[in-house]
């Protein structure tokens, strides 16, 4: 006789924590041949306000903390989800429909991401800023600054590696992040955050929200205090709408991209959630 | 007579021929505008300058189209290097009519000669012999081989200053292989249209660089074209924002650099002579009308009496009065508008309970002006202490150590810059590091240079203009194979669910091109 | 011109030191004093540069240079001769124009104030009644190489000899070593060394050598130091140093006294020596001192140029705006 599996609850991740939406409310997730999977957390506007609210939190730890160590932790959760490789190929198995081989692919792909952008973090400074040659008595050098709070809707047609494509870039500059997870594929997003709240990255920074992305972004996009909106995985809402609530407060915008080709590896991903900081300061013997 | 009252100087208006009336510049030619005419004033005297054409919808497709033709079949087919070259003669150009450009800032804008002329007019000159250099390198610019200049650049700039912020623009757009239409300011489009007739002495090809007049709502034609790749715009917070919203679902590319409210540094161990230099010129160059204004002056507690003391003495010795006498310190405020917009927020700073004094200037009769004033006694909720002022009006607020400064620095919507004042290296550095401001001057303030990029955090903007950063700016990768990106592997999406499910949904709203926007005048 | 009394000096060194004037207890103070940041002072210097003065305000400019210059021979073949040419040139600075004004001082080695006394004769005296001071070169010029006995020896008798003005250079060796306190007292002895026997004291100019201290700080220091120990001017250079006079050093000490006079209510006067030849050059540190302490120092007991070639082309451009057209060497004389 085979033994009874004990199935896990799908959780927001916030601040740090694993809440259930505040509203009390969930949606059904089920398998690609419709089998129900779980019942994953259907975020609230105020779950997206909490998940902000923690992000702007943790914006000055991460962003402080040396490239090096930015980089190591990135490197961590490249470590911890190869550990667990086995338990994500077979949620995207399950949840996309897709052959072992498939699903393994695709997380070889997201562990590989992670190591890649785990990479930049002490070397994209180096690549996007300079000094520059000023007519003047002048020292005077040009660095990449992380812009701040940034709010995702990552693809929706993939579980992980769509998800960490879209958070990672974000995330080397020194941006903690509010990602709304693909919402017909939402379980491996918080899986991950099961690997992120296990690995060394500082509570706040990562917030992951499942649910409808129709009801979430429009409070993400008009939100005073996110300063930049990735809407890569937003093409099917009605994102120009997004955009224009963005402007309100000038947020830095990255518009939809479509297949298998979103949100791949880049470095204008990185800078695209960075500010150019010019700092001058005058030079002299005398 | 004292000696300080210094005899007039005045440059000589010799060196200006100007035309009683001028067209909009477009293909190559000044043609007539077939909006209503509009003057151009002299806000020191109000007397007329000349009359303007005014573009309309047709005129803004007229010079969209020939930007277009001209980027399609010339400009972009061009060699970097012959690109490059076409600069470098506008860079002399600019040089040769560096004294004529400079009279003709002051006349229209209101800003004093010497700045025009030590400011304004060189680092025009400066800024297209530095693009002209990258024309030919633009493999270099960060972007990977081969990038691609976006096409057709629309380019509004404000009126603070003309000339450079044209310079600025049209510089690393062409440089980069784009072809521009230009609209200057309503109120300051004289040096644009004698930049026109620099660009026909360098014989530039027709079509590449387009000048068109108006007032905001050609503007807003200009930036809402459908044929439009690129929108760059200089000017206020609230048609920045109007501007983010009308390209919004569009293709197009914007860079925004928008307003200011600039703290200003202080600390006890500052060298306090050149920090009083500093402060005057952060805020009283170009009659604070300077989107970078150090309009915030936050000073240590210990030595406010001793700063706002030393100030008001400094401030006793600027000069107010014609922008054309070399001895000008404080010129004309630009308009009629800003001017009320100035005594406005001024009158609110007094109601709200803070300290008004101004320098005791002579105020001349006609034309627009407002005496160098500092406010003291100011608390960071006055209106004041938060909203752009673009005048010579100063704001003094305190701090006790370096948090308070760089959390009250950074208590702003805006993020354009801020200066630093002490002799401490390692406190410099640190407090550089956590404001949020697109640039930061230590010990000094308000310099640009071509090299040195420029631009805003939050509501202040996004892009940078100057420097590798400002061209980056005007370019694209070469394919969608971005830059240093590693080859993934192939991964399966779960596409026939996908499909399915995509079924099911509202048709996905793609590029929007126009939507009519009212805006007021770009500034 | 007289110089002020010492043991006012003195007191008011202990009141602002708030303690003797030894080696810590000034140096606690002078490295107190906030910094200078040269780049700005520099600009600022540059920008003052840029004020064009025409017409009645360059006529007036004009004049009031030469009424504020020092004219200057400081050669060893100076001789009676050259001096008594010298005399005569500042008496009548340009014989074919009566209304020239006369210079403030003639400035010579000490051993050659006899002869500058001698050939002044009634036009000795106070520049600020239109007469000629004498000022002489003392304490071991220009190196100050030498005991404190022999500098206010050198000192003694050159006042002896009818110098109204000192000009003494200060130990830059000692100030760049830190002994801050030695050269305060050597200060305050050559001041001492300055009075006369009818209790009055000849004026007391320091020169800092600035070229020697190199560093803005070291000047606005040296200059803080040199008014504490009872200076009456301070004095940029002895000209035998290169760079001399320049803008913005003549502006940083400009800006140390007009902070004493807040202080102390006291007027310091300022002497930029050296280098400065041009009229255009010398009309900017006229601006300079006017927009700086103000107008009111722009008179011989609070401001001189240590020049002799510069008179010559001030008289120049005075003949061209008196006649309209240019003017040249041969229409002014050469001493």
């Amino acid at each position: 006789m085979s033994r009874l599996a004990v199935p896990k609850t799908y959780k927001l991740f916030i601040g740090g924590a694993f809440p259930r939406s505040e509203s009390g409310r969930t949606y059904e997730v089920r398998s690609a041949d419709g089998a129900f999977l779980a019942n994953a957390a259907k975020a609230s506007r105020k779950d997206a306000r909490d998940a902000v609210v923690a992000a702007r939190g943790a914006v000055a730890g991460w962003a402080g903390a040396t490239a090096y160590n930015r980089g190591q932790v990135l490197y961590r959760i490249a470590e911890l989800l190869e550990g667990r490789r086995a338990q994500f190929v077979a949620e995207i198995e399950e949840a996309e429909g897709l052959t072992r081989a498939q699903a393994g692919a695709q997380v070889d792909e997201a562990i590989d991401r992670w190591v890649w952008y785990a990479g930049w973090a002490d070397k994209f400074a180096q690549v996007a800023g300079n000094a520059n040659p000023v007519a003047g008595p002048y020292f005077n050098i040009s660095v990449p600054e992380p812009t701040g709070v940034v709010a995702i809707v990552a693809p929706q047609d993939s579980s992980l590696v769509g998800f960490v494509s879209a958070i990672a870039p974000a995330l080397v500059a020194g941006n903690a992040v509010v990602v709304v997870a693909s919402e017909r594929f939402p379980l491996s997003a918080i899986s991950l955050a099961e690997v992120l709240a296990t690995s060394d990255v500082p509570k706040g920074v990562v917030n992951v929200l499942t649910g409808a992305p129709a009801e979430i972004a429009p409070w993400l996009a008009s939100h005073a205090d996110v300063s930049a909106l990735d809407l890569v995985g937003a093409g099917d809402l009605d994102w120009v709408d997004l955009e224009i609530a963005a402007a309100d407060t000038l947020k830095r915008v990255l518009r939809p991209e479509q297949g298998p080709d979103a949100a791949a590896p880049a470095l204008d991903r990185i800078a695209a959630f960075t500010e150019t900081k010019t700092v001058w300061h005058t030079k002299s013997l005398r | 007579m004292s000696f300080l009252e210094y005899a007039p100087a005045p440059e000589s208006r010799a060196i200006l021929s100007l035309r009683d009336s001028y067209g909009l510049f477009i293909d190559g030619e000044f043609v007539d505008g077939r909006g209503t005419p509009f003057q151009s004033i002299s806000p020191a005297s109000e007397e007329k300058i000349a009359t303007i054409a005014n573009a309309n919808a047709a005129d803004v497709d007229d010079a969209v189209a020939a930007a277009r033709r001209a980027h399609d079949r010339v400009w972009s087919r061009m060699s970097g290097r012959d690109r490059g070259k076409y600069l470098f003669r506008i860079a002399r150009l600019i040089q040769e009519r560096a004294r004529e450009l400079a009279v003709a800032e002051s006349l229209d804008n209101g800003k004093p000669i010497k700045e025009s002329r030590d400011v304004d007019v060189p680092l025009v000159a400066a800024w297209f012999f530095y693009y002209a250099g990258w024309a030919d390198k633009l493999d270099y610019a960060g972007l990977g081989a081969s990038p691609k200049a976006l096409g057709v650049a629309a380019q509004v700039i404000p009126w603070n200053f003309p000339l450079l912020m044209l310079a600025w623009k049209i510089a690393p757009a062409l440089a980069a292989g784009n072809t521009v239409v230009l609209k200057p300011a309503e109120t300051t489009p004289l040096t644009a249209l004698i930049f026109a007739e620099i660009v026909q002495q360098a014989d530039l090809p027709p079509g590449v660089v387009n000048i068109i007049t108006g007032a905001g709502d050609t503007g807003a034609a200009l930036v809402g074209h459908g044929d439009v790749d690129k929108v760059a715009f200089t000017g206020s917070t609230a048609v920045g924002r109007a501007i983010a919203k009308q390209v919004a679902g569009t293709h197009k590319k914007v860079t925004l650099e928008l307003g200011g409210k600039a703290a200003n540094i202080v600390f006890d161990d500052a060298p306090i002579d050149q920090a009083i230099e500093g402060i005057v010129n952060g805020i009283f160059f170009n009659q604070g009308h300077v989107c970078c204004a150090g309009s915030r002056l936050l000073v240590q507690e210990s030595i406010h009496d001793e700063v706002v003391e030393r100030l008001k003495t400094r401030l006793s010795t600027l000069r107010l009065g014609d922008p054309l006498d070399k001895n000008t310190d404080i010129g004309a405020i630009n308009s009629r508008e800003q001017l009320d917009r100035i005594r406005e927020l001024s009158d609110a700073g007094v109601a709200e309970g803070a300290d008004r004094w101004s320098a005791p200037c002579e105020i001349p009769e006609n034309g627009f002006w407002y005496a160098p004033t500092i406010f003291t006694n100011v608390q960071t909720s006055n209106r004041i202490a938060r909203e752009e002022i673009f005048g010579p009006v100063l704001s003094v607020l305190t701090f006790r150590t370096p948090q308070e400064a760089i959390a009250k620095a950074n208590n702003t919507p805006y993020g354009l810059s801020a200066g630093i004042w002490t002799d401490k290296g390692s406190r410099i550095l640190a407090v550089a590091d956590q404001l949020r401001a697109g640039v930061v001057w230590a010990n000094t303030f308000n310099r640009f240079d071509p090299s040195s990029p420029f631009g805003g955090y939050k509501e202040s903007g996004y892009g940078r203009e100057g420097g590798r950063h400002g061209l980056g700016a005007y370019l694209a990768p070469a394919s969608v194979t971005r830059a240093g990106r590693p080859a993934p592997r192939a991964v399966e999406a779960a596409s026939a669910a996908s499909a399915a499910a995509a079924d099911e949904k509202p048709a996905r709203r793609t590029r929007r091109t126009t939507k009519p926007a009212k805006k007021g005048a770009a500034k | 011109m007289s110089g002020t009394s010492l043991v006012t000096a003195r007191e008011r060194a202990l009141a602002v030191l708030g303690g003797e004037p030894d080696d810590a207890t000034l140096r606690r103070y002078l490295h107190g004093i906030a910094g200078v940041d040269a780049v700005g002072l520099e600009q600022r210097a540059a920008g003052l540069g840029t004020r064009s003065i025409k017409t009645s305000s360059k006529k007036w400019a004009l004049d009031r240079i030469i009424s504020l210059v020092d004219l200057t021979t400081l050669e060893g073949a100076d001789t009676p001769g050259k001096v008594r040419s010298l005399v005569a040139k500042a008496m009548n600075p340009d014989p074919a124009d009566a209304t020239t004004p006369r210079v403030a001082a003639v400035c010579v080695y000490g051993d050659m104030v006899p002869y500058a006394v001698d050939a002044l004769g009634s036009v000795h005296g106070d520049p600020d009644d239109g007469l000629i001071s004498v000022a002489a070169v003392a304490t071991a010029f220009p190196s100050g190489r030498s005991s404190l006995e022999i500098k206010l020896a050198d000192t003694a008798e050159a006042v002896a000899n009818g110098a109204d003005e000192i000009d003494m250079v200060i130990d830059r060796g000692a100030f760049l070593a830190g002994r801050y306190g030695l050269v305060f007292d050597q200060i305050a002895a050559v001041k001492e060394a300055c009075r006369r026997p009818d209790g009055t004291s000849a004026s007391l100019k320091v020169i800092l050598e600035t070229g020697e201290l190199v560093t803005y700080d070291n000047v606005r220091r040296a200059s803080w130091l040199s008014i504490l120990a009872g200076g009456d001017f301070i004095k940029t250079s002895t000209g035998k140093v290169q760079p001399a006079a320049t803008l913005p050093v003549t502006l940083l000490m400009l800006e140390v006294v007009r902070d004493w006079h807040l202080m102390t209510g006291q007027r310091i006067g300022v002497k930029p020596a050296g280098g400065i030849r041009a009229s255009k050059d010398a009309i900017k540190y006229l601006v300079t001192v006017a927009e700086t302490v103000g107008e009111e120092w722009l008179q011989p007991h609070l401001f001189r140029f240590g020049a002799s070639s510069l008179l010559n082309d001030v008289l120049l451009q005075r003949q061209k705006m008196a006649s309209g057209h240019y003017s040249g060497a041969d229409y002014v004389t050469i001493d």
